[in-house]
């Protein structure tokens, strides 16, 4: 108990900050009276005292926190956070079930975006708003996380870029170097946040409809108040204002920074992930438009552009919006588009996957092999941007495919044995793990997880966090080694 | 002249004997003893003992009165400390610098001019990468030389049987191609100078030199022998300076595969060379290069600082089915030994340093000086002054000008632009002359002639 004692005491002052976040929602349903103010009084009220108590018991053991006590920190607010969320949702929906709840507060935190709930239209707004600020706040302590925190722990696609600076971002501790690295990408996101829902706003969105799909795009999550996502306006122009902010979340948010501090587009230029995240997914949108009209799903080319456009960059990005049931197009679309959701945004962005670095990385990794063969007596280092990867890194990335890989199959196995048909039990998996959001079939863009029974739901959301707090962050917590350190 | 060399490596021995035989005062400078007694016993020249940049020895040197300091140390940072001290304590007229770093080389001129006191840098890795980039770019030639920031090229090649002009006269070449403008300032024929005329019949194993604009020269290439097909495959040996110099010049244009022995280079070359096959091991290692497919080659350049090394790896590179081994070598007497045998082209690092120094000594406004077969030969590019009234050249065709018995006009710049030399060309003021001497000896007889006159100044 000892050794978790501090991280319980960090842990206390994240839930007592948490619990602000409720006046939020509290406000909005104050000033338009929407009968949910009570939900939102508990939940503070409930939330507050848990923190306090938590800080009270906790207080003496107070001390600066080691690499190995970052892991725990970061597990315990990615699993703790989603339970005090679904309060407002348990006290305003009491048919509700905690396991359902906690899904949907987990697809938040973790920006998948994936729902349980519907008649979301007749939802009241705080309550909606509160699902999409839970995702722009997963979307925040996702960039912080990956571009500040895991590399600290020494894991996560950014720990490329830092593993060659030398400094206070090599020290095990965690210094308040991360503060100053954290204020910048916030000003960063909150920034293009502001922007987006100017966009979507002049787009024709309803103000509040442009807050609620502006936190949702940030996040690359996916909730929408409405049942049918973004089919609800069906509008060219909101799905492009959409598109464009979907591809800039989807970018790592310390190159906005850079590129934002230095007032200079070199930053772009230089990052070596964003072109192929950007070539890999637009050349799709278009392969899949060519493909959709060759299969006469749309007799106009354009209309088939439109919907691949839409559908395929919100699913490659993990984001999960949808224009249209695209699980009635034929399956190698979807398919594809849920493949690309693996890799395809960069690291250091709110996107889920395995990342596009580390897919480049596994690409000339396995180059190199070949090469090899070729050439055994061969100096052939793996660059990136023109820097040579060091193979520490490579080991590393190599294990994680395989676990990442490993996760996805097990749980498949898992949910086809709790009687699931397989393309649902596997889309599912992938979408969770992916923080996508929809997947294929009985979980389809159409419909919702509620289908899924209690177990079925309790897998998705272990994939969530697993997928969101990549994969070795959990894990490590759960070998004898961490506790016996 | 009164001429202080600071250094007595390769460079600055090679340096020494050019600049004796020219009839100098020699005073070289060095840390080490030895070296400077072995130049001693082998030329006419004061030895000075001592830290290149120390004030107290470049006094002891004779940098009070002398007219040109060459640092030509292994460093940067004492060459230029040199050329500072000697421009401010001493006000040597003329200081020039060996500059090998890429950063130094990166500053601009007038920098250096100002706060270093260097009027003019040489860089000898950068001469011989550039040579073999050239020699690269036309895998025929022995010996490829830029005049006019490249737009006129001579090239030294050996006709072969297969070229339809020989056997022929030279003038034939009028009739296959009349608008082709080229010049053929000298031909070689068992080592024995000619300078050419019409009716001069091309043999086979003649080494022709030939003056043509850039896009020209294939042209004249296929006359002279069957024209290799361009390179694609070019292998180096040595990852050292030169030859990453080279590896990263050309790795846009070629397929470039490089070979060190030494691991912790190969991991360097591998990091900053981003197109290039880097492989570690023994460039002498036939079973290397037969796994690398040493017959697929269109070049091999054996680039190591061991001329042996370099003579062994290219020998066997040619025996495995290279098409074209280039050895870099140091020594001069193993040059004469392996050139024109086996080894297609043999390299001195140290003639390609030279050239650009001569020039700075010469009388006459020398712009450029290439030594061409190893040292017995030269070409020059000289500025010409003056009017019909003093200068001997100005103002006249070049038929009517006195040249000495060997010497050539092969071409004339002016105002940038090119003009191949005909008998009849008249010489402007302020032309640039592109002058080929088949004889070393000529050289002071051909500076006396393009001085301008008393009346001049």
């Amino acid at each position: 108990m000892s050794s978790i004692a501090p991280v319980l005491n960090v842990l206390s002052k994240v839930v007592i900050l948490f619990s602000a976040t409720f006046l939020v929602p509290l406000t909005l349903s104050w000033v338009l009276d929407d009968g949910a103010q009570r939900a939102y009084d508990e939940a503070i009220l409930i939330t507050f005292a848990a923190g306090l108590f938590t800080w009270l018991f906790t207080r003496k053991a107070s001390r600066e926190l080691q690499t190995r006590d970052g892991f725990l920190l970061v597990l315990l607010t990615w699993t703790s956070l989603p339970a005090f969320a679904t309060l407002p949702l348990l006290i305003y929906l009491p048919e509700l079930s905690f396991t359902d709840a906690y899904f949907e507060t987990v697809s938040g935190i973790t920006t998948t975006g994936s729902t349980i709930l519907t008649g979301l239209d007749a939802l009241p707004m705080s309550i909606n708003l509160w699902r999409g600020l839970l995702v722009w706040f997963g979307g925040m302590g996702m960039i912080v996380l990956a571009v500040a925190i895991l590399p600290l722990l020494g894991v996560g696609g950014m720990q490329m870029y830092k593993a060659e600076t030398p400094g206070p971002m090599k020290d095990t501790k965690l210094t308040p170097r991360i503060t100053e690295t954290a204020k910048g990408l916030y000003l960063v996101y909150v920034g293009i946040t502001i922007v987006c829902v100017l966009a979507f706003w002049l787009a024709g969105m309803t103000p509040f409809d442009a807050v609620m799909h502006t936190f949702s795009t940030m996040g690359l999550g996916g909730f929408s108040s409405h049942d049918a996502s973004f089919g609800h306006w069906n509008s060219p122009l909101i799905e492009a204002v959409a598109v464009v902010f979907m591809l800039v979340a989807g970018i790592n948010f310390s190159t906005h920074f850079m590129a934002w501090r230095q007032r200079s587009v070199n930053a772009y230029r230089l990052d070596p992930e964003m072109r192929w995240f950007l070539f890999v997914t637009l050349s799709s949108v278009l392969m899949i438009g060519i493909y959709l009209f060759a299969m006469r799903v749309y007799p106009d080319f354009w209309v088939a552009l439109r919907f691949a456009l839409f559908n395929t960059v919100s699913i490659a990005t993990s984001t999960g919006f949808a224009s249209t049931d695209f699980n009635l197009w034929p399956v190698f679309a979807p398919l594809w588009m849920l493949l690309l959701s693996c890799f395809a945004s960069c690291s250091g962005s709110t996107g889920g996957g395995m990342k596009m670095v580390r897919a480049q990385l596994l690409f000339r990794q396995g180059r190199r092999e070949l090469a090899r063969l070729i050439h055994p007596a061969a100096r052939l280092p793996v660059k990136l941007g023109g820097q040579v990867v060091p193979n520490t890194i490579i080991y590393a990335v190599l294990a994680f495919a395989f676990m990442y890989v490993f996760a996805i199959i097990v749980l498949t196995l898992v949910m086809t044995a709790s009687g699931l048909e397989p393309i649902t039990a596997f889309s599912a998996v992938v979408a969770s793990i992916n923080n996508t959001g929809p997947g294929l079939n009985e979980v389809g863009p159409a419909t919702t997880y509620a289908v899924l029974t209690d177990f079925q739901t309790w897998v998705c959301t272990i994939a969530m966090l697993l997928g969101r707090l990549e994969l070795m962050t959990v894990l490590v917590v759960f070998t004898r080694t961490f506790w016996r350190a | 002249m009164k001429i202080i060399i600071l250094g007595a490596g390769q460079v600055g021995g090679n340096l020494a004997e050019s600049l004796v035989a020219e009839n100098n005062d020699i005073t070289v400078v060095d840390l080490n003893s030895e070296r400077l007694s072995l130049l001693q016993d082998r030329f006419d020249l004061r030895t000075v003992r001592g830290h290149a940049a120390h004030p107290s020895v470049l006094k002891q040197a004779g940098a009070d009165d002398a007219d040109m300091l060459v640092a030509v140390t292994q460093s940067d940072e004492t060459n230029l400390v040199a050329c500072r001290i000697a421009s401010s304590l001493f006000n040597v007229p003329t200081r020039i610098a060996r500059i090998r770093s890429a950063d130094f080389l990166g500053l601009d001129a007038s920098y250096l001019a100002e706060h270093f006191g260097v009027n003019d840098v040489i860089s000898p890795e950068q001469e011989v990468t550039d040579t073999l980039r050239r020699l690269i770019e036309h895998p025929e030639a022995l010996q490829v030389l830029d005049f006019a920031d490249g737009k006129v090229r001579l090239v030294a090649v050996r006709a072969y049987h297969g070229g339809p002009l020989v056997g022929h006269e030279l003038q034939d070449i009028k009739r296959h191609m009349p608008h082709l403008e080229c010049r053929i300032p000298a031909i070689y024929r068992r080592d024995r100078g000619i300078v050419p005329k019409g009716i001069t019949v091309i043999e086979p194993g003649d080494e022709v030199f030939f003056l043509a604009r850039k896009a020209d020269i294939p042209l004249v290439l296929r006359e002279l022998r069957r024209l290799e097909r361009p390179v694609k495959r070019v292998m180096i040996a040595g990852g050292g300076n030169i030859g990453r110099g080279l590896a990263r010049r050309i790795e846009g244009n070629y397929d470039v595969k490089i070979i060190d022995h030494n691991k912790a280079t190969s991991d360097l070359l591998a990091e900053q060379l981003h197109k290039t096959l880097v492989l570690q091991g023994d460039a002498t290692d036939e079973e290397l290069l037969e796994q690398e497919n040493i017959a697929a080659m269109d070049v091999f350049c054996a680039l190591t600082n061991d001329d042996e090394d370099n003579i062994m790896s290219a020998l066997l590179a040619k025996r495995m089915g290279a098409k074209r081994v280039i050895a870099l070598i140091n020594r001069s007497a193993y040059v004469d030994l392996v050139q024109g045998g086996e080894i297609d082209v043999a390299i001195s690092p140290a003639q390609a340093t030279v050239g650009p120094l001569l020039s700075k000594i010469r009388r006459g406004d020398m712009v450029a000086v290439h030594s061409l077969r190893r040292g017995a030969a030269e070409v020059l590019e000289v500025a010409v002054h003056g009017d019909a009234k003093t200068s001997r050249v100005v103002g006249r065709r070049i038929e009517e000008i006195d040249l000495p018995e060997g010497a050539t006009i092969a071409a004339i710049i002016r105002n940038g632009n090119v003009i191949i030399a005909h008998h009849d060309t008249l010489i402007e003021t302020e032309d640039h002359l592109i002058l080929f001497a088949l004889n070393k000896r000529i050289i002071p007889k051909v500076e006396k002639l393009l001085q301008v006159g008393f009346g001049f100044f």
